[in-house]
């Protein structure tokens, strides 16, 4: 099926190429003790070897993507009186982050069969495979309305500015709540819902100085890292014990 | 065109806001470092009052304000050390701790909080962790809240009514058991056991709870130990420094949830706080101190307790599945 969608495109598509080029106004974003969330701005260019063709417009999409990690989601039911998790749904990876930005109403931006294939849309960067439950898309819906109210998933229509259908920029807003680790950039050019070119980059999200010396610190050497909490804790307890002794003196 | 976008985007200037805000590197998320400053000097303040580590009001609000529970709760511990160790100064100075007592019911705190932290593991990869913190919240606060409350309301009025307020010596179980030790600062000669067991039954609550557990330790030794109420104070913070500390220990190595950072902003409000306490509750009658207490922990019980049988707004949550 997929061979002979890429088989006819061959022939609907013009006979050039085109090409998306891309970057971002950062390629690392330092996580210090003052974050408190950043934007990035992100613009690019079409670069093409003939004329622009005008009967399908060509459409812009931008995936900003974190890290995926495992996920647990619980739903809470009324027993005995009270309100407590019953039941659970393990989503083996779920991206941390993920933002998406069009130029277009989603209809007009991509096909099913091609989302699938490169995983654009919210619910299908999630894969939730060992997830077969009954109701569990009601998990997976749940986890993205939660990340949606965190800012952690955002979903951008039109939001890509497109120029003359060869300039396009946008930006991403990164929340505060952000977990460090090698974010990606994915761009996708499209025509009449199919993926003409792809693009990817990488943005590097780390915590710097502090941040990152007690991090690595508890991670690595958790006992180590217990231990100076305790004597950072205790010392201060007795320093401003100390202290307003003197001030009362 | 992008700053024409940008400024549809983005037309409230959040400069003030972000500027007092402080990221917490183990808990990963953005908090207001006034926030947690006055959260840590108000709690220190009850902290040196009662004797308590403030913990049973502190976690709650760390919840409240979105930190993961699971690093309120290690991170509390953490804090509680602090906040206690200015407080347990400026009783040994006084002379209000009865170390052999602290000793004994350290013993036991010790157990109970390595047995805590097992708990709460187990419980963390059930996904039933919050459940377990928030009742253990409601059971206990509201049983020692109703019963100090009582308590101290009929303190006031045998004081009111003229007739001296003695008080009894009840011969009752720690007089019974074997084990029998001589505390002299408490002026005691009771069993061993008692103690012990409030000991480790502290250590469970400081491990699950992220508590000191004095809201329970102080009446458990006014009442089941018998114990003068001047040393009470002083002999709770002294236990409680050390089982916190080996808490704050076992979530670190356990858990990684000990975001110091997040420990220092609350005790560099609660130090300060501790001594002003301190202070305000050797002037206070004890009664009057007792009643305010026991007001404060129905509260939080009373709210923790509405939270539970309301229905969520959000009824579905997430949590990493880490632990298996």
């Amino acid at each position: 099926m997929l061979r002979l969608i890429t088989l006819l495109s061959l022939f609907v598509a013009p006979a050039y190429a085109e090409e998306v080029i891309a970057d971002l106004s950062q390629s690392r974003i330092s996580i210090t003790t003052d974050f408190d969330g950043s934007e990035i701005l992100i613009f690019g260019a079409i670069k093409r070897d003939g004329p622009i063709d005008d009967d399908a417009p060509l459409q812009v999409l931008v995936t900003v993507e974190g890290p995926n990690e495992p996920i647990t989601v619980r739903r809470k039911e009324k027993r005995f009186g009270i309100w407590i998790n019953v039941d659970a749904v393990e989503i083996d990876a779920a991206p941390s982050f993920y933002a998406i930005a069009t130029t277009a109403p989603w209809d007009q931006m991509i096909t099913d069969v091609e989302d699938l294939r490169h995983h654009v849309s919210t619910p299908r960067a999630i894969r939730s495979v060992g997830a077969n439950i009954r109701g569990s898309a009601d998990f997976t819906d749940a986890l993205i309305r939660i990340r949606n109210a965190d800012d952690l998933y955002q979903t951008n229509i039109g939001e890509v500015q497109f120029d003359q259908q060869t300039l396009f920029s946008t930006s991403v807003r990164l929340p505060a709540n952000l977990h460090e680790g090698d974010y990606r950039a994915r761009f996708f050019l499209t025509r009449r819902g199919r993926v003409v070119d792809t693009f990817e980059t990488k943005i590097d999200v780390q915590k710097v100085g502090l941040e990152r010396f007690f991090f690595r610190l508890s991670r690595e050497k958790p006992l180590v890292y217990g231990l100076m909490s305790l004597a950072i804790a205790i010392s201060a307890g007795w320093l401003a014990s100390a202290a307003f002794r003197i001030f009362r003196a | 065109m992008q700053l024409q976008h940008l400024g549809v985007e983005d037309p409230a200037p959040t400069g003030v806001r972000d500027a007092m805000n402080v990221y917490l590197p183990i808990a990963e998320v953005s908090v207001n470092a006034f926030l947690l400053l006055g959260l840590g000097g108000m709690v220190g303040v009850l902290s040196g009052m009662f004797g308590v580590g403030g913990g049973f009001l502190m976690t709650p609000l760390l919840f409240f304000i979105g930190i993961p529970p699971a690093v309120a709760v290690a991170t509390e511990a953490n804090q509680i050390v602090a906040s206690s160790f200015s407080g347990v100064l400026a009783h040994l100075k006084r002379r209000t701790v009865d170390l052999k007592m602290g000793t004994v019911l350290l013993i036991g705190g010790l157990i109970g909080a390595a047995f805590g932290v097992q708990i709460f593991n187990t419980l963390r990869a059930m996904g039933q962790v919050d459940l377990l913190v928030k009742l253990s919240y409601v059971v206990f606060l509201g049983i020692i809240g109703s019963l100090m409350f009582v308590e101290s309301l009929n303190a006031i009025r045998k004081t009111r009514s003229g007739s001296p307020a003695k008080r009894r010596k009840k011969r009752g179980l720690v007089h019974k058991l074997p084990f029998k030790m001589r505390f002299n600062t408490s002026g005691l000669y009771i069993s061993a056991i008692p103690p012990l067991i409030v000991g480790v039954f502290v250590g469970i609550l400081a491990a699950i709870m992220g508590v000191g557990g004095g809201f329970i330790m102080v009446p458990a030794m006014i009442y089941i130990l018998g114990m003068p109420t001047k040393v009470v104070v002083g002999t709770s913070l002294f236990q409680i420094i050390f089982v916190t500390g080996f808490t704050t220990l076992l979530h670190a190595t356990t858990n990684f949830t000990v975001d110091i950072v997040l420990a220092v902003l609350l005790l560099v409000g609660g130090v300060i706080g501790a001594q002003i306490g301190t202070r305000l509750g050797a002037k206070l009658k004890a009664e009057q101190l007792r009643i305010l207490l026991a007001l404060m922990v129905l509260l939080v019980c009373g709210k923790l307790a509405f939270d539970l049988l309301v229905q969520p707004s959000e009824l579905y949550s997430l949590g990493s599945n880490g632990g298996h």
